[in-house]
């Protein structure tokens, strides 16, 4: 694929992304759009996974720790093929399996989650298991700078060292914003970079809404032998869409029919002009 | 030299999880313990030094142990995670209920040192809350084995079980409840150490066994007991429980736990609900700021030994 086609690839998932929270009527709005790029690049130049091999112990693995983005994961998941795209007609609907977090009952889900700071240990566990059984698969996890304070990600991250795991890779989607506010007005964890250093970490950051620098970031991992890789990934919540971009009233906003309009609109123009 | 039997020849249960462990990682290299610098209260410093790819360290972390116990499981490895079961089942409950339960990770999370083993050493360390969380986590096995042969029995088993466990263990000696260990063990089958048809007395983990002493004492008072040893909280043997509800005037619960939310009032919710009214005792620790002691010393104060049991049967037989 293309960068170019990737690009693309982006502006259809932020469009998709924002059908199904319509429809549903619920979503985290501005963190799935924060971190599109990430699992565009991820799921469509990095990981070893597909439906095809989803069941195979040698597939990479994919830890979703910031599961409320789920409406991200879950479109790039029908496009990949896990499930029909029109399953997410049912998301957050009653009896529908598709929740507003990751839930292994959906095809293509490693993990449940979403309650924060669980995704990092996990992978800490599967990173060892993949070295316990000399297996080459990877495990990747993303988190959000907002989930940051959770101390148990920082007990993962020390172990992860320990075990010097340089098969796992956490990417912190840094957009800068939480529920309540600012991230670093709320409890600030900067310098994120420093902290994560000390832990024992490989450290890389980049424009988290810019594929080829995710990509080139992923094709240099591990960015240490022998230590876990962290890619710190500054991106803007609610990217693509001008009004929701850095607007806290977007974590889990649902745009009403104008504004959907002009998202879709948006982000049409944004993709007639690659 | 004849071998002399006193108690002092009793195991605990932690030492047969240990040496059953052991045993099983000979021929399985996916056996693997977690410990959060647990090793040694676990007693698995043997496990360690004969199986040092196969243990794992995160050092005084609950919440990572269990995390990492979880992301092990997910690649077929049969995880032990060993840590009290004070912090275990508190600090990391959400990701037993999360990682563990919820997203059927097949982790062992074995309590140790459990209700108030760790006696003088206070609150803090007690774990009397464990069956009553854990209960209300769906998706997970909650067994508190009382003797030797049910926790070799139960690791064995835990380790075949595809699916999460809980297990507690105590610190002290446990002497044997039967003579010939001649019975199936299975998870969510009680097991009926003596019987008699004037009262039932329940009892799980470590306060079977002063169950069965109070049972050899009621004896001596024509008081006929039929004693269970309830190992299993969740599942519920409720089919026993029914057997047990038709035959015996009483039923007695015995455990070293709050008397809120534990195995008594999983008993007591099954009987009322199904429309058996006998009479009914939950002894365990009260709500209350536990008094200072020994393990033997609180559990006695609180009527978990033979004579609180032995007269709370009296009492409720009047």
């Amino acid at each position: 694929m293309t960068t170019k086609e990737l690009k693309a690839k982006s502006i259809d998932y932020r469009k998709k992304i924002l059908q199904y929270i319509k429809i549903a009527n619920a979503g985290h709005t501005g963190g799935s759009l924060s971190c599109t790029d990430i699992l565009n690049v991820l799921y469509n130049k990095v990981l070893n996974v597909s439906p095809g091999n989803f069941s195979s112990p040698d597939r990479d693995r994919y830890i979703q720790s910031k599961g409320h983005c789920v409406e991200a994961l879950f479109v790039v998941l029908a496009d990949q093929g896990f499930f029909p795209e029109e399953d997410l007609n049912t998301l957050c609907k009653y009896k529908s399996h598709y929740i507003g977090h990751p839930t292994k009952k959906v095809k293509g889900v490693e993990q449940n989650t979403g309650a924060l700071g669980h995704g990092l240990p996990i992978a800490t566990g599967t990173a060892l298991a993949a070295k316990m059984d000399q297996k080459d698969f990877k495990v990747y996890t993303l988190m959000g700078d907002g989930e940051m304070p959770e101390g148990s990600n920082w007990e993962a991250a020390l172990s992860a060292a320990q075990y010097k795991l340089d098969n796992l890779c956490a990417i912190v989607d840094k957009n800068g914003l939480q529920i309540t506010a600012a991230t670093k007005d709320v409890c600030n964890t900067d310098p994120l970079d420093k902290k994560w250093e000390a832990f024992g970490w490989a450290v890389k950051e980049v424009n988290g809404n810019d594929v080829e620098q995710l990509i080139a970031a992923f094709d240099s991992l591990p960015f240490e032998k022998g230590k876990p890789s962290v890619i710190i990934a500054h991106t803007t919540k609610g990217k693509g869409v001008s009004y929701m971009e850095n607007q806290l009233k977007w974590h889990h906003g649902v745009p009403s029919n104008e504004e959907y309009a002009l998202a879709q609109q948006e982000l049409d123009k944004a993709l007639s002009e690659l | 030299m004849a071998e002399q039997i006193n108690t002092n020849s009793y195991k605990p249960n932690l030492e047969i999880f240990s040496a059953t462990l052991q045993r099983l990682a000979v021929t399985d290299k996916n056996i693997i313990a977690v410990t959060s610098d647990s090793r040694g209260s676990g007693k698995l410093v043997p496990f360690g030094q004969k199986f040092p790819d196969q243990m794992v360290e995160v050092g005084i972390a609950e919440q990572n142990l269990v995390g990492v116990a979880a992301g092990l499981a997910s690649c077929g490895k049969k995880v032990f995670a060993v840590s009290p079961a004070c912090f275990l089942t508190a600090r990391a409950l959400e990701q037993i209920k999360n990682d563990v339960a919820y997203s059927d990770n097949p982790v062992n999370v074995i309590g140790i040192s459990a209700g108030v083993s760790y006696g003088a050493l206070g609150s803090t360390h007690h774990s009397l809350h464990d069956y009553a969380a854990l209960r209300a986590v769906n998706n997970i096995i909650v067994v508190a084995p009382a003797d030797n042969f049910e926790t070799e029995k139960a690791i064995e088993l835990a380790a075949a079980t595809n699916h999460p466990v809980y297990l507690r263990f105590g610190k002290k000696p446990m002497p044997p409840l039967k003579e010939v260990n001649d019975d199936v063990f299975a998870f969510g089958k009680g097991r009926i150490i003596c019987e008699g048809d004037d009262v039932a007395i329940i009892a799980t983990g470590e306060a079977v066994y002063p169950a069965l002493e109070a049972a050899r004492k009621l004896q001596a008072q024509n008081i006929q007991t039929t004693v269970v040893s309830m190992h299993t909280i969740k599942p519920l043997d409720t089919a026993l429980l029914e057997s047990l509800a038709k035959k015996c005037k009483a039923i007695v619960t015995v455990e070293e736990h709050s008397v809120y939310g534990g195995l008594g009032e999983a008993c007591a919710s099954f009987l009322m609900q199904n429309n058996y009214h006998n009479k009914f005792k939950i002894i365990g620790i009260p709500d209350e700021y536990t008094v200072t002691g020994s393990q033997t010393e609180i559990m006695d104060h609180y009527g978990i030994s033979e004579k609180g049991i032995a007269d709370a049967v009296i009492e409720l037989l009047k």
